[in-house]
């Protein structure tokens, strides 16, 4: 067992109001390849701030190579960083932009120069020395930055987003090179991206992060075949995840049939979130033998393999890839085998609010006042608890006609409807079921009708 | 399309008249004596008077002074009104900015009466103050401008690379504010050499720069010995232009 030259324990950041980095804990084994992936406005960059020394924590500690570096300024970390954009410095030519970190270090000239020519042939710059930085291309300045990195042989290289910016064919190439560096080098690297295939491609570990939180930490296959959240399963790769309910151990029931699967321990009648990535999907002509059938919607060819959109029997839509082409039209049979079925628990069963009672018929929550069926059980003042179902939530497409206004922040199609989770303008999240088909990024009003909102008693 | 080129029409009358005309007369005097022939007359009696050239070396000595003092004062001023955490008010920004609204004849003679009424004696001390007072504004400019344009992750690199808080500012914040500097240096230096009215009130004109000299030549209708000294300007301030030319990227500067 390596020992850990990363622990980020219990991190918590605020910028105003907004939660970026939600009680965050970490560790990296030291020589480990981890990447932190996740969208945009996530936290991954922020994360990784911390960890180079640029933001401060609100509360949570930094310990790298058994030091807590908590409080150390950024330039007494042993750590160094490949900015997103490079930074390169445009008033020093390659050369001096890479021996930039050693000249301060005071070491001799001649190592200095021994180590930079050797940094050079390593990221194939070596012809480039006396450039000035801003005629190279991005690739090229990628390769610098990297190189004015490594140059200080840092226990561990933080990488922002670094291939974000070159072209789809630049990036393959670097990320075969990032990883054979990362092999010869043997130092811990710290990858943040937005990127699945890239995170799937370089890493030992992926971080899946989403809203401030670590959805799931694991090694690429385990991330693929075993996400632990829908979140999860729908950022990496495609997949079709489904509403359904745990019958007993080894049986799950989902789009209206009954399958076997190996999961065990979630409880019986139980609802959860079904995954079945659509290779798993066996699809054939005949439909005796099968344990459901469906009707091809539509058929794309993909180079390696065949998609296509199926509408079951109990209609419901899935995605299957086979190297088979099936018409539109025909009427399949489909097997899906109990180990491709990922059963997940469920992260919420309806929106649940902290409110107020205002009167007898009124309620606050979501800092607005919401009309309610008239009760006497709570007194006006009370603290309780709002339930409104995902599917009572209605979205209208006038932010100024709804009783509060929000955007369409995430969408996860689920066969036979879309889950949606939309962020107010105030900064609350409410998750929806609908039929309609909202973007991301829609602004929406929402209305919740009286009969919908089931006020219950505060736990404590 | 064509008809566009037409639209510079009045900017080229413009040119003409108050630039290429004006300089063409200069050089024409300049090599005249007073009843129009061709001479190099002019030229060997500055080089010769003794008194021009010293008033001459004075003139850009108090220029190089002044501009001197007011990178001084004027990059930390840039720096701070530049760095947010510093300054996080704007209007901080036009206090600083704002004298360079008002007419620069009005804040010297200001400027005058302030020592009058306090008895400081006029000289060389109080010429270096207002001409400091009068510059300054375009001095931190230029300077402000390309360090609150400046993108922070060049700091954030250096530091990441090593480099202390003082270091990052030597290393990198001062070498790639330059462009700003050599701007505030055009802008202060150029119009210094040629200035009189600031030596006149502010001196009582016991010290009298290249501008007083000309100025007096013209005044007392010496037309070709002040086209002559006029030209001696010009060179100086088209060898101070060429510092600026040899940079490649002067996009934070305000000329």
């Amino acid at each position: 067992m390596k020992e850990n030259i990363i622990e980020l324990n219990n991190i918590t950041k605020h910028f105003g109001d907004k939660c970026i980095l939600d009680n965050v804990s970490l560790s990296v084994k030291k020589g480990e390849f981890v990447t932190i992936l996740g969208p945009s406005g996530c936290g991954k960059t922020t994360l990784l701030r911390i960890l180079a020394g640029f933001g401060s924590a609100d509360s949570g500690e930094v310990v790298i190579n058994g030091e807590n570096i908590t409080d150390v300024p950024p330039h007494q970390r042993p750590v160094n960083t490949v900015f997103q954009r490079y930074a390169l410095f445009p008033h020093l030519d390659v050369y001096e932009n890479i021996a930039f970190g050693l000249k301060l270090q005071k070491v001799p000239v001649d190592e200095i120069d021994t180590r930079v020519r050797k940094v050079l042939k390593m990221v194939s710059m070596t012809d480039y020395e006396d450039r000035d930085v801003e005629s190279l291309s991005g690739g090229q300045q990628q390769r610098v930055a990297i190189a004015r990195a490594i140059v200080n042989q840092p226990k561990v290289l933080l990488l922002d987003e670094p291939l974000a910016a070159l072209d789809l064919k630049m990036r393959k190439d670097m990320q075969i090179e990032l990883k054979e560096m990362h092999r010869k080098l043997g130092i811990t690297f710290i990858y943040v991206t937005h990127d699945q295939e890239e995170a799937l491609t370089l890493s030992d570990t992926i971080v899946v992060m989403n809203e401030g939180k670590i959805q799931q930490i694991g090694t690429p296959t385990d991330i693929y075949n075993e996400p632990q959240n829908s979140f999860v399963a729908d950022f990496i790769g495609e997949s079709n995840i489904l509403n359904g309910r745990m019958v007993k151990d080894r049986l799950v029931e989902f789009a209206g049939h009954e399958f076997e699967c190996v999961d065990e321990g979630f409880g019986e009648n139980v609802d959860v979130d079904v995954v079945v990535r659509p290779e798993d999907i066996y699809i054939m002509n005949k439909t005796e033998g099968a344990q459901f059938t469906a009707k091809v919607k539509t058929c794309i060819f993909k180079g390696v393999h065949y998609e296509m959109l199926v509408d079951t029997d109990t209609r419901h839509e899935l995605m299957i890839q086979d190297y088979n082409a099936f018409e539109p039209d025909t009427e399949v049979g489909l097997i899906i085998r109990p180990a491709d079925i990922q059963v997940m628990k469920k992260e919420r069963i309806c929106n649940t609010f902290e409110a107020e009672i205002i009167s007898e018929d009124r309620v606050k929550f979501m800092d607005e006042e919401f009309e309610c069926k008239p009760q006497t059980t709570f007194a006006p003042g009370q603290k309780v608890k709002a339930e409104v179902k995902f599917n009572k939530v209605e979205l209208i497409d006038h932010p100024e006609d709804g009783m509060l206004a929000g955007t369409v922040y995430f969408l996860l199609y689920k066969g036979d409807h879309y889950h949606l989770t939309i962020l107010t303008d105030d900064g609350y999240h409410i998750w929806v079921d609908t039929n309609d088909i909202w973007d991301k990024g829609d602004l929406v009003g929402i209305n919740i009708a009286p009969k919908d909102i089931k006020i219950i008693k505060c736990d404590d | 399309m064509t008809k566009r080129s037409t639209w510079a029409l009045p900017y080229a009358i413009f040119l003409v008249l108050f630039v290429a005309l004006p300089l063409i007369l200069i050089i024409l005097y300049a090599f005249q004596d007073g009843s129009g022939n061709f001479t190099f007359g002019n030229f060997t009696k500055f080089f010769t008077d003794t008194d021009a050239i010293e008033t001459f070396a004075l003139s850009l000595e108090v220029a190089i002074e002044n501009t001197a003092l007011c990178i001084l004062l004027g990059y930390p001023a840039a720096w701070i009104l530049a760095n947010k955490n510093l300054n996080r008010s704007a209007v901080t920004i036009v206090l600083f900015i704002m004298p360079m609204w008002i007419n620069a004849l009005m804040r010297t003679l200001a400027t005058a009466e302030l020592f009058h009424m306090l008895g400081v004696q006029l000289g060389k001390g109080t010429l270096l103050v207002g001409m400091v007072y009068d510059y300054l504004p375009f001095m931190i400019y230029p300077i402000y401008n390309i360090l609150n344009r400046m993108d922070k992750s060049y700091a954030e690199a250096a530091q990441d690379l090593g480099a202390t808080p003082w270091q990052v500012f030597w290393k990198v914040q001062v070498p790639l504010s330059m462009p700003g500097v050599v701007s505030g240096i055009m802008m202060v230096f150029m119009p210094t050499v040629s200035t009189f009215a600031i030596s006149e009130f502010l001196t009582n004109n016991k010290i009298k720069l290249f501008g007083t000299i000309i100025q007096e030549n013209i005044n007392s209708s010496m037309w070709n010995y002040g086209a002559a000294l006029s030209l001696v300007m010009l060179i100086i301030i088209g060898i101070t232009s060429l510092l600026q030319d040899n940079k490649k990227d002067v996009s934070g500067g305000i000329v």
